[in-house]
């Protein structure tokens, strides 16, 4: 008896010391690894959507509270007016979670890019839409307030030719990100009054 | 028999080479060494959860009783790796990148239990730790070796840096997986031809 204690105790003392050490790591090491995230991961996407922008769209960004989820925008500066932002959405693709980044021109709510960013969809497949820019340009003008839809089901996307069910989670990523954009532009439009100079 | 600091030391080097010697923990020996960088940083990292596993299961040793000490073990170890890991997620980015999935798997590898169970658990905790750094620095020495020849080989540059110029063709059988288990096999072959065991 006295043999079980022992052991659930240690076991317990070491869990707990472990715990305690992994959180104070996790706590020190939070902002590092979102900076890095955005660094590698999402600004060269972010660059390339926001291609000639006159500022540094990475690290101009403001958080927007939506509901208990908080949501970043990037903003795209050209021709000295903040007209410009880019959001993160993602859906599930094939195979995991596909991230997708849309940039919205906010004077007439129309795409003006879009970049897949976290993806492990097929390669040679799937992950054209990564990959082939040729094929995010479609979304290129398209208004976000309407649902955005592949050619099979009735919209104007057409479908990575074997990729359907990635093709759609993309449309899906840009139709949520249409939604959370009308819901909040508003509050959009009152933030990037301060990035106008 | 006295042992001494030194020997447990050097033993890690040339006498019980990890993957040559002892053939344990090939799964990222095998995973990982395509380049150089990614060999030694997998090594650094496995070198940091010795030494401290090492430490801290020595420092322990009359505390852990031996019915469940597999289980602390494995608590420590996962512990220093979590660390390690989220370490290498702020300050070495593309790092992390490249070796993904290994890092984690540092947990199950063979070595750095088998140092706890076989060393660190029967001696004191400066023998332990000479142990582990001997170990570990054995063990990234192999890993960068192995990596070093198979970048070599298999993409023509060293630790990143081009050889052999634009009209070397490379042999990419060597940075696959088949490539990893000839090139470790042929190593070891080197190392049974000198050392006398």
């Amino acid at each position: 008896m006295r043999e079980m204690i022992k052991m659930v105790v240690v076991l317990t003392l070491l869990s707990a010391f472990s715990g305690g050490l992994l959180a104070a790591v996790r706590v020190g090491t939070k902002d590092q690894i979102e900076n890095q995230e955005l660094k590698f991961v999402k600004g060269p996407v972010i660059m390339q959507i926001f291609k000639g922008a006159s500022n540094d769209p990475v690290k101009d960004r403001f958080k927007i509270s939506d509901g208990d989820i908080e949501r970043i925008f990037f903003v795209g500066i050209f021709d000295g007016k903040a007209s410009r932002v880019i959001l993160e959405t993602s859906s599930s693709g094939f195979a995991d979670t596909l991230g997708l980044m849309l940039g919205i021109d906010v004077d007439d709510d129309k795409i003006m890019s879009a970049g897949v960013t976290t993806h492990k969809e097929t390669p040679g497949l799937g992950a054209k839409a990564a990959t082939d820019p040729s094929w995010i340009t479609q979304f290129k003008g398209i208004s976000v307030l309407n649902e955005i839809k592949v050619t099979n089901d009735g919209g104007e996307i057409n479908a990575i030719s074997g990729a359907t069910v990635t093709s759609r989670a993309v449309c899906l990523a840009a139709t949520d990100a249409g939604k959370i954009y009308s819901r909040l532009k508003p509050q959009i439009l009152e933030k990037l009054k301060d990035f106008t100079k | 028999m006295a042992k001494s600091i030194t020997s447990e030391f050097t033993k890690g080097l040339w006498n019980e080479i990890p993957p040559f010697r002892l053939v344990l923990g090939l799964c990222p020996v095998l995973g990982v060494t395509t380049t150089m960088q990614n060999g030694l940083g997998m090594g650094l990292a496995t070198t940091f959860v010795l030494i401290c596993s090492n430490i801290l299961v020595s420092a322990l040793r009359n505390l852990i009783p031996g019915k469940v000490r597999i289980a602390c073990f494995i608590i420590i170890i996962a512990t220093f790796v979590t660390v390690v890991e989220l370490a290498m997620q702020a300050y070495a980015y593309q790092l992390f990148q490249q070796l993904g999935m290994f890092i984690p798997l540092i947990v199950v590898n063979c070595i750095v239990l088998g140092r706890a169970e076989a060393f660190a658990f029967k001696n004191n905790v400066m023998l332990s730790a000479a142990d582990g750094l001997g170990m570990g620095i054995g063990f990234t020495l192999s890993l960068g070796a192995l990596g070093g020849v198979r970048e070599i080989i298999g993409t023509g540059t060293f630790y990143g840096a081009s050889l052999f110029g634009p009209s070397f063709q490379p042999f990419s059988f060597m940075v696959q997986a088949p490539g990893a288990f000839v090139c470790l096999g042929l190593m070891l072959c080197i190392m049974n031809m000198f050392g006398s065991k």
